[in-house]
């Protein structure tokens, strides 16, 4: 049994909720997280979110996705059965290399992209049959929502720091 | 951000100026040192001309470049590009002198002075089935109309853009010059596209006569887009390190990075897909191109495409390179060289055959050619301040943040 509360504050302006956001990181409060209906430009920093690794992640499932075609086209044209296509060597895999280039690259954008994408997916668990995890429908309209956990004990000082901010609506649960 | 408190005037300093008439000094001695030692036969002798020609369309094709990549700010209604557009505006006043070399490079050509074009010799084209067919498009007429008539569009062109700046500096109104230059822009640009790619076909393609390739005008074109982006890099860098765009922010930087990164990949794209489906194909007439480089310039072919395709790659890949100056700048001077290199290899099997290497008559020229273009350059950067004035994007690009 949790003994924290959770505050929603909900505003109708997403630079208001900027500013509310840096003067409750400035009193120690802890953002949890920030619904949007639209990416706001430098919202991370302002709550304390770490730079996303997607783009290593991207590296990586390129890398294995480069490697893994040209492994196959290693494997198919040239060590289980050779093959000579327009009088093209296949006795050596550097000498027909040129031919592999553009399934290697696609391979490796097909891996990237889709890698990056599921690993979104699975990150922020957006998969089919999940109940979202977005706390009020109108923040994919034109509402912004600060959700904050808190010790029962200063949930009074936030709502009022909330209320100060200019959020239109503070809701405790 | 506030840039009342800036100095927004370049000064060409001592040193600075003094570097590159060393670089012009070293260039020439080193120069004249790698002629005399050859022997003066007709080969070596179109070595030097063939030479001349690669210097000459190289930096031509930067300030082409920059034209192009100015022009492209303006039909994409960029922003962020405003605090580079005095950098792109030195570049672009390189494009008059440019285009008189190149046309008085072609006029000798026709003159029988070099035989960079042996189609212009009229004996070998009568003589020569292939070049016979083709002669309703390579002829002299031809040549030099079509030469003179893409140069004085894109120095028009160019020439309007520039002084379209300076009359929104002197308290013109910035609006309406920005709508004017949008629009000469767009139509610059479509006609830049068409006319561009026939100019390639005659001042690099037609060195190798019997050969074509539909690709080659992209390919050439992507490396000047790489070329123009590098020297905007690199100039920017100077001015920092003397202090002098505070206004130029990290977001800049990282977007200059970026399009550095991006080219370099369509030049890369570009180059291997012309390369690969002619050596894939295996049509004599068309591998006839990279026969000739393949047996005399092997080993400069592939390092010139391994590192303007992995050095990019490799090193500005991640964010925080993009906007380390020293990953910028390392990078920025490599390719730069290796573009070079890659004009030089379009040229010279055409022209010298085997005996085209990268000696020191070729390291002399580009040297001294480096520092006389640097100067004209950094002295152009000089004449006017280094922020616009009256442009609609210009509070925009001050805030810029990415």
């Amino acid at each position: 049994m949790s003994t924290k509360k959770i505050i929603h504050g909900i505003y109708n302006d997403e630079e208001m909720l900027k500013s509310g956001a840096i003067k409750l990181r400035a009193a120690r409060v802890r953002v949890k997280e920030v619904f949007s209906p639209f990416p706001i430009h430098g919202i991370d920093p302002i709550i304390g979110i770490e730079r996303t690794w997607i783009s290593i992640c991207a590296f990586i499932y390129g890398l294995t996705g480069m490697s893994l075609a040209l492994l196959m086209t290693w494997y198919m044209m040239v060590s289980d059965w050779p093959t000579d296509i327009g009088g093209k060597p296949s006795f050596a895999f550097y000498m027909a290399l040129p031919a592999f280039i553009p399934v290697t690259f696609e391979s490796t954008v097909f891996c990237a992209g889709h890698g990056m994408a599921i690993t979104f997916f699975l990150r922020s668990w957006i998969l089919p049959g999940v109940t979202p995890k977005n706390p009020d429908p109108r923040t994919t309209d034109n509402m912004f929502l600060m959700e904050i956990e808190a010790k029962p004990e200063d949930e009074s000082r936030i709502v009022a720091m909330l209320k100060e901010s200019g959020a239109a609506e503070v809701n405790v649960i | 951000m506030d840039t009342s408190g800036m100095n927004l005037n370049y000064t060409l300093s001592k040193k600075t100026k003094n570097i590159c008439l060393a670089l012009i000094a070293a260039g020439l001695v080193i120069t004249i040192f790698g002629i005399v030692k050859h022997d003066q036969s007709p080969v070596q002798i179109q070595r030097i001309w063939s030479n001349i020609w690669v210097n000459i369309f190289f930096f031509f094709s930067i300030s082409l470049g920059a034209t192009f990549f100015f022009a492209l700010q303006y039909a994409a209604e960029a922003a962020w590009a405003v605090a580079f557009k005095r950098i792109m505006e030195a570049v672009m006043k390189f494009l008059p002198v440019g285009a008189a070399l190149v046309f008085i490079y072609c006029l000798l050509g026709v003159l029988h002075v070099h035989h960079t074009w042996k189609w212009l010799d009229v004996n070998a084209s009568l003589n020569d089935v292939g070049l016979r067919n083709k002669s309703a498009f390579l002829n002299p007429a031809m040549f030099l109309g079509m030469t003179f008539v893409f140069l004085s569009v894109y120095v028009i062109y160019q020439r309007w853009a520039c002084k379209s700046s300076l009359d929104a500096d002197a308290g013109g109104d910035g609006v309406s010059i920005w709508k004017k230059n949008q629009r000469n822009s767009a139509i610059f640009l479509v006609i830049f596209g068409f006319t561009s790619v026939v100019a390639f076909w005659f001042w690099l393609m037609s060195i190798d006569a019997h050969w074509f390739s539909t690709l080659f005008g992209w390919y050439v074109f992507a490396g000047l887009w790489v070329g123009a982006i590098i020297v905007f890099n690199l100039l920017a860098l100077h001015l920092k390190s003397k202090g002098q765009i505070e206004f130029l922010n990290d977001s800049h930087q990282h977007d200059m990075g970026k399009w550095m990164f991006a080219i370099s990949f369509l030049w890369t794209y570009l180059w291997f897909a012309q390369f690969m489906l002619i050596w894939y194909a295996n049509i004599p007439e068309e591998v006839t191109y990279y026969q000739s480089r393949w047996d005399d310039y092997r080993g400069l072919l592939w390092t010139m495409f391994f590192i303007n395709f992995a050095i990019p790659m490799v090193m500005l890949m991640s964010r925080d390179a993009k906007r380390n100056r020293t990953f910028i700048f390392i990078v920025g001077v490599i390719i730069l060289f290796f573009h070079w290199v890659d004009i030089f290899i379009m040229v010279m099997p055409g022209t010298v055959g085997a005996f085209g290497h990268i000696g020191l008559m070729e390291i002399g020229m580009f040297l001294a050619s480096v520092g006389s273009f640097a100067w004209f350059v950094l002295n152009q950067l000089s004449k006017a301040p280094l922020l616009v004035k009256n442009h609609p994007y210009l509070g925009e690009t001050l805030h810029f943040h990415i």
